[in-house]
């Protein structure tokens, strides 16, 4: 049964997008939170040079040591853009705009020049092709398996061992790195290893959904989780579930539509990010709505709470502490009046004799509280 | 830096400082110490220097010239025995976690490489939360903090690692006044306990009143010593030029545009 599964090019095209997701998102956690999730984006990109260079010294396009030599044009990248930096006079995200784009077109026009045959093309470089990756495969104890699932299995598990072990450090230098510098931990170096990794993942990725849709497997899922959490460890756990969720949903949605897999997983990333943007219960714009309609109900019944307070053993508290006066000196209508006071009366915070309202022990305390919040 | 310990009778001891950003030197051949046992404050201008000077003292900052000791020793073998509350401002509230974990990570240098914080680290860390009266926050997410409360938890942060020499950047930068005569009660209580601790200040009003080691600082050091030696009227106008005027005896600040944002928040220095 596992066999007939495997051998499946459905599930083998979706497992290899749940990877990709999974590998990018549990690194692409800590440049969100860092702020550096366009680092991602500049990665994606220069890595086509590397990818390049080894493939015309090795003539090799997958293996481990293809895909760490080609993920350290990652490195050089940020390398170059903290040395640019570091003159003061180029802004931080000019600079990774400057260097990118020059290591990118270099490796664009080394593809031009030397690899004019070869399966990587400048097509292929920008999108992959995910609905490809049953084509390239290996034997692995009697089974073929893509390359593609190796290499983003191999991913996955190195990211996730790298964040296993390394949790505690690597959050404490994401939330506060001058105390991890100062406690004796290394951020700039864990912060490299963290881009090593996130290069060596768009390495592995980028056969199968290129430069270009990589960012979105980093960047989006994370984005998401963090509007639907506040625990950093359910971030990741959030963050996984949406990349697995996207590649299910973005293949099928493509084999409907007859339309780029790849493409389809990424635009599905968006779909998950939109959604926690409008539902998520904390940080979500509909439960923000209701929280606001809420606070401005219970400002209501205080607003009534405290007028009634203010008059109750005043001479003009039979004119002013009757049904009447919410309209003519609170000058609301007629229905909002209405509202709120059966609204307090449920509550038991008012009572109504005849026309007269006057507050219960309860409405009276609350009032007290509002007028004198620290007891005095 | 140094090899041979020396001056361990010193809480902290700064020879020859002189860091520069870029070509620009920020502090200026800084020679100071602090004995045990003080609470002393660090104030000077903006620009001074304040949050850099304790940056390098940490290590932070890779001096030009100059070594530090704390205790006789290198803060690289004193590590365990120092803590530090940076300014407030310097990390995002945002970020995913409670109140209990921040405090928790004061713990991280105890715990070195590897090993995650249990029960013991847990408990640590609420004993610290109870110290600065918020035991009742520790499952609240940060970003629900007001600034006072954020400001202590970041100083439980510190005081969970039983450090024997604490740096303080601008713990009243922004806080309410009870937070602040709350955390000056602590101070003071672990300076009754034996404790060091070196607080950069901004607000001279008060310096007298809670401080009793003091040091002035503007890029080199103008003066240092008991707070009532070193706490006078020329000593001010060096630090902070035509800025101060003097009433009965007490510095004050000139009601100026420019000298009152030097005596109120200036979260924005380094």
């Amino acid at each position: 049964m596992i066999e007939t599964l495997l051998q499946s090019v459905p599930f083998q095209i979706m497992l290899t997008g749940a990877l990709v997701g999974m590998a990018s998102s549990l690194v692409g956690t800590f440049l969100v939170l860092r702020g550096n999730s366009m680092l991602s984006d500049a990665i994606g990109h220069s890595i086509v040079l590397g990818i390049v260079v080894v493939w015309l010294l090795t003539h090799q396009q997958s293996g481990p040591f293809q895909i760490a030599g080609a993920a350290l044009t990652g490195i050089l990248t940020v390398f170059l853009t903290e040395l640019l930096v570091t003159t003061r006079r180029v802004k931080k995200d000019a600079a990774i705009g400057l260097v990118f784009p020059m290591l990118f077109a270099i490796g664009v026009l080394l593809l031009n020049v030397y690899a004019r045959d070869v399966h990587i093309d400048t097509h292929t470089v920008l999108l992959g092709e995910i609905g490809f990756v049953w084509l390239d495969t290996v034997d692995v104890l009697g089974w073929s398996v893509p390359i593609a699932l190796l290499s983003m299995g191999g991913m996955t598990v190195l990211n996730a061992l790298f964040i296993g072990l390394l949790y505690k450090e690597l959050k404490l230098a994401t939330f506060d790195p001058d105390l991890a510098k100062a406690l004796g931990y290394a951020p700039g170096l864990m912060f490299y290893a963290l881009l090593f990794l996130t290069s060596g993942t768009a390495v592995a990725a980028f056969d199968a959904v290129g430069a270009i849709l990589f960012v979105a497997f980093v960047i989006v899922p994370p984005s998401a989780a963090y509007l639907i959490t506040d625990r950093l460890s359910w971030m990741f756990l959030y963050g996984g579930l949406i990349a697995i969720g996207s590649s299910i949903s973005g293949y099928y949605l493509a084999s409907w539509w007859d339309v780029s897999i790849g493409g389809m997983m990424a635009l599905m990333t968006g779909t998950f990010l939109l959604v926690a943007f409008l539902l998520s219960p904390r940080y979500g714009v509909i439960a923000r709505l209701i929280r606001q309609r809420g606070q401005h109900r219970s400002n209501e019944t205080r607003t009534l709470a405290v007028h009634l307070y203010n008059h109750e053993d005043s001479a003009r508290r039979d004119e002013e502490n009757v049904t009447a006066a919410l309209r003519e000196h609170l000058l609301w209508d007629r229905g909002k009046a209405r509202r709120v006071l059966l609204e307090c009366l449920d509550r038991d915070i008012v009572r109504r004799e005849g026309d007269i309202l006057t507050l219960t022990e309860k409405g009276r305390g609350l009032a007290r509280e509002i007028l004198a919040p620290h007891g005095g | 830096m140094i090899d041979t310990p020396h001056e361990p009778h010193l809480a902290l001891h700064v020879e020859d400082l002189t860091v520069s950003y870029q070509s620009k030197p920020v502090l200026w051949d800084i020679d100071f110490d602090i004995p045990p046992g003080v609470l002393a404050g660090i104030i000077g201008p903006n620009g001074a220097g304040k949050s850099t000077l304790i940056k390098t003292i940490l290590g932070l900052v890779k001096p030009v010239a100059g070594h530090v000791t704390i205790f006789g020793d290198t803060y690289r073998k004193q590590r365990r025995h120092v803590g530090y509350v940076p300014q407030r401002t310097s990390v995002d509230w945002d970020f995913p976690t409670t109140v209990l974990d921040v405090v928790t990570m004061g713990l991280y240098g105890h715990l070195g490489w590897f090993r995650r914080p249990g029960r013991r680290e847990r408990d640590e860390a609420l004993d610290a939360l109870a110290m600065v009266n918020m035991q009742d926050f520790a499952r609240r997410q940060i970003s629900q903090l007001s600034g006072g409360q954020q400001q202590r938890v970041f100083i439980a942060r510190a005081l969970v690692q039983k450090a024997d020499v604490y740096f303080l950047d601008e713990p009243m930068a922004g806080v309410d006044a009870t937070t602040e005569r709350a955390i000056i009660d602590l101070l003071h209580r672990l300076r009754d306990e034996g404790k060091t601790v070196i607080v950069v200040h901004h607000d001279l009003q008060t310096v007298r009143r809670y401080f009793d080691w003091l040091m002035i600082l503007n890029v080199r050091v103008i003066s240092q010593g008991p707070v009532e030696q070193v706490y006078t009227g020329p000593n001010l106008r060096q630090a902070y030029g035509g800025q101060i005027a003097l009433l009965d005896g007490q510095a004050v600040m000139q009601d100026q545009p420019t000298t009152k944002r030097d005596a109120t928040a200036n979260h924005g220095e380094r």
